[in-house]
């Protein structure tokens, strides 16, 4: 018999703002995402240096994750991530650092995240994850594989949970939707549910 | 000697992202690894860069890097006696 399991949080982070299981928290509007994400951690609470060193991608995902896993105790928490334009953002900045052959210093801090599961990576190590997690890119969210995928990780009991989403950045413009699969939850993880979520 | 190390702690707060760390938190003999300013290797990494762009020195061995990433003292000291810009 096929088991049936939940979304039991979720949240969003865009240029609107940021929304947790559907309500409006307080956080400082900006079009800059430098200032907004700063203005974003100090009011989490959160003691956490390295995020400063993270690239914007990273960022974003991290802070999306820390609303979603911050009161989490199960560290058997799987993450599948996807976006459309990868760690690209990062990559033209480390093209730009070493655009000069006469002053060619390539960043060790900005080349380490030009991968794009590098931002799994920081989750996995502030929630102490050492679990399964896939990041696929591809120009939309493919809802039926990463529900597929989801199950697959649950049903196989290769996770107790499973952190899904969107994480996209690209030159100011970005846009992170997340939520958390397991057994309880108010929300039926069916594929109508995600679509509308990633809308 | 103090200019240097001041001019230090402010290219590091700046190349490692330091973000709430202010030149006077840190202590010239303090480690700036591991229970000092919790650097990391990719630190590490960025610092060697650091040395070869603004001071002309070219950091190849590992046991080297060790000896002189000690502290600001350490590092100043090496600098010093080692700088070609």
């Amino acid at each position: 018999m096929e088991r049936k399991y939940h979304i039991s949080k979720h949240c969003r982070i865009d240029h609107h703002g940021v929304l947790y299981n559907g309500q409006p928290l307080s956080a400082e509007i900006s079009t800059e995402f430098s200032i907004f994400s700063k203005a974003f951690y100090y009011s989490l609470g959160t003691t956490y240096p390295k995020f400063f060193k993270m690239d914007n991608l990273s960022k974003l995902a991290w802070l999306g994750a820390e609303l979603l896993l911050k009161e989490e105790l199960s560290k058997n928490i799987a993450i599948v991530l996807s976006n459309r334009s990868s760690s690209y953002d990062t990559d033209l900045k480390h093209v730009h650092a070493i655009s000069n052959t006469e002053q060619y210093y390539p960043s060790p801090a900005i080349f380490v995240y030009t991968l794009p599961n590098v931002c799994i990576g920081e989750i996995a190590i502030r929630h102490h994850l050492q679990t399964e997690n896939i990041f696929f890119v591809s120009e939309q969210f493919d809802s039926q594989l990463t529900v597929n995928y989801c199950n697959y990780l649950l049903n196989s009991n290769r996770a107790e949970k499973v952190l899904c989403g969107w994480v996209e950045y690209l030159e100011e413009n970005y846009k992170l939707v997340l939520y958390l699969v397991e057994k309880t939850g108010n929300l039926a993880h069916d594929l109508n549910v995600v679509r509308q979520l990633m809308l | 000697m103090e200019e240097l190390k001041s001019e230090l702690k402010a290219k590091i707060i700046e190349a490692l992202n330091l973000e709430e760390i202010a030149v006077e938190d840190i202590e010239n003999d303090a480690p700036l690894f591991g229970d000092g300013l919790g650097l990391d290797s990719i630190d590490a990494l960025e610092l060697t860069v650091l040395l070869d762009k603004d001071y002309g020195i070219k950091v190849t061995d590992p046991k080297v890097g060790k000896t002189i990433f000690q502290s600001i003292d350490t590092l100043a000291h090496y600098i010093s006696e080692n700088r070609t810009k």
